[in-house]
């Protein structure tokens, strides 16, 4: 029977791409597939569009495929990346100049139409409702602090483009498992909008082999949440990000290169299984929705896992729109006391804080104080039996406010206390900037009003070349 | 008789995000291990240990999804996460977190159960 070996590559912006090395030096892969786009990537690649127009795509871009191009095109490997962001014809742009300054040769495809920014208007007239799919509030409470609005579509389009022969595609928003289910549907011909259950359920297959990849080292033993067992997983330093090897009926063993870190197993695949989805028997895409009620992981030892038994059901009718919108301003100071009482003289100064907030009248909405080394992450549930005697505790407190200019103030209410304040204050790293805060709107979006502006456009790095 | 243990003496956990939802996968090392997280980690038992991570005056809402054959439970919070991400103004805006609170939930359970527990992978 065919099979395909397809290779994690990035899980966020800013994700390392190191691994990939050994992926395609020693894990026969013909694909890798790599997602940049966490849910508000969009709104940092916003501002970067809004300063300059050819912006607006993850710059790690550039220098990831400079990196791994010389070691995937002898090998014959194609990249899928949603690295285009708000851009995508940026970013093959940038892409296109890199490669032809090397003298290198590549087919570049975009895939565009996912941003419906600029159609928001459109579809309300339309009588598409955009709302809230939470709490059924209408879009247009929001509508006029929208900062990015963009439907996530599926294979299809990637699937156009690497039947065009594209060597590199590069995407906006698409749901992150279609970015490695569409290699394999266009590897192995499977039927996008099948008619039989059987053929539902391998697009339910590939769904769950690129849910299980698309984190990077998270499907190989990263962060792997256990006590104690995660020391065993060895060499993190040096860990393989996951590869599929999927066959043509859909099953597939997820594996990582021979001699790198990290660890496939019943556990750490089982973690990023039901990792941000929420009723694993409905996990929605545009696709397919994956039942994993039937799925099954056999642990096969040797960092191998057999994954084979997920159910498919037909995909929705509509699309999912995430929209951010502008929410107003942090502010934010941290700073750090020593023994004795390092956790009164931090709560003193919240108290102080607080008085010269409304002493100087700085409108804010929310205040928020944590005891970083104490009980930030925990909560009531962290250990308090040593409270009163903390060898050290750093104080951060942030505010949300609607101006600009009361989250640069705020950090300022802090400096003077290191001479005029409680004792043994150390630590203050500088006054920060402040950062602009989202809202995120998710809504749906029906597909029909999407999927005729989705656009494959495919460019020979050598034409292009000047 | 009975033992107290903690959850993370017979599971391990991963939480993410989407939106204003913090969702958490639990995992039993064994079988056993599951029917004590099936019968004592219950969704009213997890909104009670999160109520704290929900907006102020809020209940907050937990679904909870049952995975026998991966030995797992899954639990979704819904209006977690200070409006989501971006918007949030903690440390751990991203509920990564999250899943090591879980873990702190203290369980009674019966000794011969105590006794059998498996702390780590068969």
């Amino acid at each position: 029977m065919k099979s395909v070996r397809i290779g994690a590559g990035l899980g966020f912006y800013g994700d390392s791409w190191e691994p990939v090395r050994a992926s395609l030096e020693r894990g026969g892969v013909q694909y890798i597939a790599s997602d940049h786009l966490a849910e508000l990537t969009l709104a940092i690649l916003q501002k970067d569009r809004a300063r300059d127009p050819t912006l607006g795509w993850t710059r790690d871009l550039v220098p990831m495929l400079s990196a791994l191009w010389p070691l995937a095109q002898p090998r014959g490997v194609k990249f899928v990346l949603d690295a285009g962001g708000l851009n995508p014809a940026g970013a093959r742009d940038a892409l296109l100049a890199a490669f032809a300054a090397k003298g290198w040769r590549a087919r570049i495809a975009t895939v565009t139409g996912d941003d419906q920014l600029a159609r928001i208007d459109e579809l309300r007239a339309a009588g598409v409702t955009l709302a809230h799919l939470d709490s059924g509030a209408p879009i247009d409470t929001v509508r006029e602090r929208l900062v990015f609005a963009n439907a996530y579509l599926g294979a299809a389009p990637i699937v156009r483009a690497l039947a065009q022969g594209a060597d590199i595609v590069l995407t906006g928003r698409v749901a992150d498992a279609a970015l490695f289910l569409a290699p394999l549907v266009h590897e192995f011909g499977w039927p996008l909008e099948p008619t039989r259950a059987a053929d539902w359920n391998r697009l339910a297959q590939g769904l769950a082999v690129g849910h299980l990849l698309e984190c990077s080292g998270q499907g190989s033993g990263g962060n792997f949440g256990a006590a104690r067992e995660w020391s065993r997983i060895p060499d993190l330093t040096h860990i393989g990000y996951p590869i599929a090897e999927v066959s043509e009926d859909g099953t597939a063993v997820v594996t990582k290169a021979e001699g790198t870190g990290g660890r496939v197993s019943f556990d750490t695949v089982r973690q990023q299984l039901l990792y941000e989805v929420h009723d694993p028997r409905r996990y929605l895409s545009p696709d397919v929705v994956l039942d994993m009620g039937s799925l099954r992981l056999d642990d096969l030892g040797g960092d191998r896992v057999r994954v084979s038994g997920a159910t498919g059901h037909p995909r929705p009718e509509a699309l999912k729109l995430v929209a951010g919108y502008d929410d107003g301003w942090l502010g934010q100071c941290v700073v750090g006391f020593c023994w004795p009482d390092a956790l009164a003289k931090a709560r003193a100064t919240v108290e102080s804080v607080k008085l010269q907030l409304a002493e100087r009248r700085l409108p804010v909405d929310e205040v928020l104080a944590e005891f970083i080394g104490h009980d930030t992450f925990l909560g009531p549930h962290a250990d308090r039996s040593r409270e009163d005697d903390l060898n050290e505790v750093w104080l951060r407190m942030a505010v949300r406010c609607r101006e600009r200019r009361v989250a640069e103030a705020f950090p300022r209410l802090f400096p003077w206390m290191a001479l005029s304040g409680p004792p043994y204050m150390g630590g203050l790293h500088g006054v920060g900037a402040p950062s602009q805060l989202l809202g995120v709107w998710p809504a749906l979006v029906p597909r029909e009003r999407v999927e005729p502006q989705v656009e494959v456009t495919v460019t020979d790095v050598a034409e292009a070349a000047p | 008789m009975t033992r107290e243990v903690r959850l993370a003496q017979l599971a391990h956990a991963r939480s993410g995000d989407k939106a204003d939802r913090a969702d958490i996968g639990l995992f039993a090392w064994d079988a056993a291990g599951y029917a004590i997280l099936e019968r004592e980690v219950t969704a009213a038992r997890v909104a009670g240990h999160f109520a704290h991570l929900a907006a102020p005056g809020a209940a907050l809402k937990v679904e909870r999804h049952e995975l026998p054959g991966l030995l797992a439970l899954k639990f979704v919070l819904h209006g977690a996460l200070d409006g989501g991400a971006a918007r949030s103004l903690r440390s751990d805006n991203l509920g990564k977190t999250i899943a090591a609170q879980l873990l702190r939930m203290p369980l009674t359970i019966a000794d011969h159960e105590a006794a059998a527990l498996r702390e780590g992978p068969p």
